[in-house]
């Protein structure tokens, strides 16, 4: 008899343990990276304009596609788009930062396409022999800002701010594009006598973490755990529920991200990848960059 | 014994106590070699030449350093706080135990990465721990070396209590009480009696947590993110590494491997020798 009420103790204890780990994930704030619904009704709003489903061609297969983090968004949307019209078709991608994405090529991951935020890392998988040079296109661009959390603990008003002391900072890894582009950014502005020569070195200074994809940085600064952080516009564009603020770098410090695209020459299916590429450079697959906050360089 | 089963016991392989002759070692080859295939790729991969080149980076030594400081403290925090619960989990006599056990297991299964996120969201500045810790007293856990600390201690905590559970569970009770009769109190039964009869135990759970914590990364990587001689441990390094420079990479890795290898060999050549004492 006791070991029954025992039992049902037992049983009464786990039921409120679970009911509190559910009551604390409601109301815990849901991470950055969580699928966005103002995302999705955004681009099904899209996909319902006549003008970009009459462009869709006709493919089937399976598709690999390596594609860079802050082509996540975008690339997705594209693909149930593409995949929703072509029933045959399934496209799988492998997101990550495109200095990991030219490493795992170079080791022979099999992939149909490759899409970098980079020349360099583009250059990378080239140099692997997988991609034969020259057959790479630009088809989009991207620009760096800066972002902060709403509450904006640091009290950042201007770019200055970003080298006041004991500010936390976090940038993506010198590796990955977008932390190669920061320092670029710092570079510049460390020539401008009006941030002054030492405002790299200060800024750096504040750096509590070299992230490894851009998508790391944003998430670290919508949970408040970074006074700061640099990502692409585009990235910063994810935040929906605006727990993140925006500050432009104006135009002069600015470095342009310029995003080629590739088919593999080893690809098992070169007319399916080329015609993916093809796409995206299409007036509909660069309607749908533009869509995501992407500069559009194909016209 | 009657006489058939002494002419079963004659005829049968089972006389060897092996009933298939040694089958098994056979068998068991491919699995050994399964996981000593990539091992040795690894070691193959780097020149004696190219190890010491790459010892000489500064990465290459600021993250073995991170890795010594941290993992000697997380593993002596977990046998600290580990301990009195694993004394809890020997005695099987409580209702809360099931709940304490799976608790305990938790973490063991998990993907670190969820470790990670949890471990953020709980210290973080906003998290439910972090927030009043912050507000209050300013400190802020998150990418510190005591992130690092943290999540180790939570990834590896468990290897130290399960294995520490059993040995608390497999000291005699009548030799207690014996001591007990005889004057022993209750520190000295555990200092004098309990301890040193887990003993193995303990240490083999000690160790077992300890290689956990060096190898841990990514909890480490989203709680205490990546900083170069602040919270870049080696595995964080070989990570970076694998992007960056292969021989940054190689060189911890082979490294990070030789000390997990003859630090659990020695360990476990002590341990039969310490069972194997009268």
């Amino acid at each position: 008899m006791l070991s029954k009420m025992r039992g049902y103790l037992l049983v009464g204890i786990m039921c409120l343990a679970l009911l509190g780990v559910a009551a604390w994930l409601t109301l815990t704030p849901a991470p950055a990276f969580a699928q966005d619904p103002a995302v999705t009704e955004e681009a099904a709003a899209v996909s319902a304009s006549p003008a970009v489903t009459t462009t869709i061609p006709t493919m089937s297969g399976n598709l690999d596609v390596a594609a860079a983090a802050s082509l996540t968004e975008c690339f997705t949307e594209m693909a149930t788009q593409l995949e929703g019209a072509n029933p045959d078709l399934k496209i799988t991608f492998n997101f990550a930062g495109s200095q990991q994405l030219a490493q795992q090529i170079n080791q022979g991951a099999p992939a149909d396409v490759f899409a970098s935020a980079n020349k360099k890392q583009m250059g990378v998988a080239i140099e692997s022999g997988r991609i034969v040079s020259g057959t790479e296109q630009i088809f989009t661009s991207n620009r760096l800002v800066v972002v902060y959390p709403v509450d904006n603990p640091a009290k950042i008003a201007t770019l200055h701010d970003l080298a006041k002391p004991g500010l936390h900072l976090v940038l993506a890894a010198a590796e990955v594009p977008v932390g190669q582009y920061s320092i670029e950014f710092l570079d510049k502005a460390a020539q401008d006598p009006d941030f002054g020569a030492t405002y790299k070195d200060d800024v750096l200074k504040n750096v509590v973490s070299y992230e490894q994809n851009v998508k790391a940085v944003l998430s670290k600064v919508v949970l408040g755990e970074a006074d700061a952080g640099i990502v692409y516009s585009t990235d910063a564009a994810t935040d929906k529920e605006g727990k993140s603020v925006v500050m432009d770098i104006p135009n002069a410090l600015n470095s342009v991200a310029t995003y080629p695209i590739a088919v593999l020459s080893d690809s098992p299916q070169p007319e399916l990848a080329q015609t993916f590429v093809d796409y995206v450079l299409s007036p509909a697959g660069q309607e749908q960059l533009a869509a995501f906050g992407f500069i559009t360089v194909v016209k | 014994m009657t006489s058939r089963a002494k002419s079963l016991k004659l005829t049968s392989p089972f006389a060897s106590g092996d009933p298939f002759n040694g089958l098994w070692r056979y068998l068991s080859m491919p699995l050994l070699a399964f996981v000593a295939v990539p091992l040795v790729a690894l070691l193959v991969q780097a020149t004696p030449s190219e190890l010491i080149a790459g010892l000489q980076s500064e990465a290459v030594r600021e993250a073995i350093w991170m890795t010594a400081f941290t993992t000697p403290i997380s593993t002596a925090l977990c046998v600290l706080i580990g301990t009195p619960v694993a004394l809890m989990l020997s005695r099987k006599q409580h209702a809360g135990y099931y709940v304490a056990d799976t608790i305990v297991d938790l973490p063991t299964i998990l993907p670190p990465s969820v470790a990670g996120l949890a471990l953020l969201l709980a210290f973080g500045r906003h998290g439910l721990v972090g927030s009043p810790l912050f507000t209050l007293f300013g400190i802020r856990i998150a990418f510190t070396p005591v992130a690092v600390i943290l999540a180790q201690t939570f990834v590896s905590v468990p290897f130290y209590i399960k294995s520490a559970a059993i040995g608390f569970a497999s000291v005699n009770r009548a030799l207690k009480e014996a001591a007990c009769l005889d004057g022993c109190g209750p520190w000295e039964l555990f200092r004098y009696v309990t301890v040193p009869i887990a003993w193995p135990a303990l240490v083999s759970g000690g160790v077992m947590c300890w290689c956990r914590a060096i190898g841990e990364f990514g909890a480490t990587i989203i709680f205490a993110g990546n900083y170069p001689g602040r919270t870049q441990t080696m595995p964080l390094a070989i990570y970076i590494g694998f992007e960056m420079s292969l021989d940054t990479a190689l060189t911890l890795a082979i490294i990070l491997m030789g000390f997990s290898f003859f630090g659990l060999l020695v360990v476990k050549m002590l341990l039969s020798k310490y069972a194997a004492r009268p």
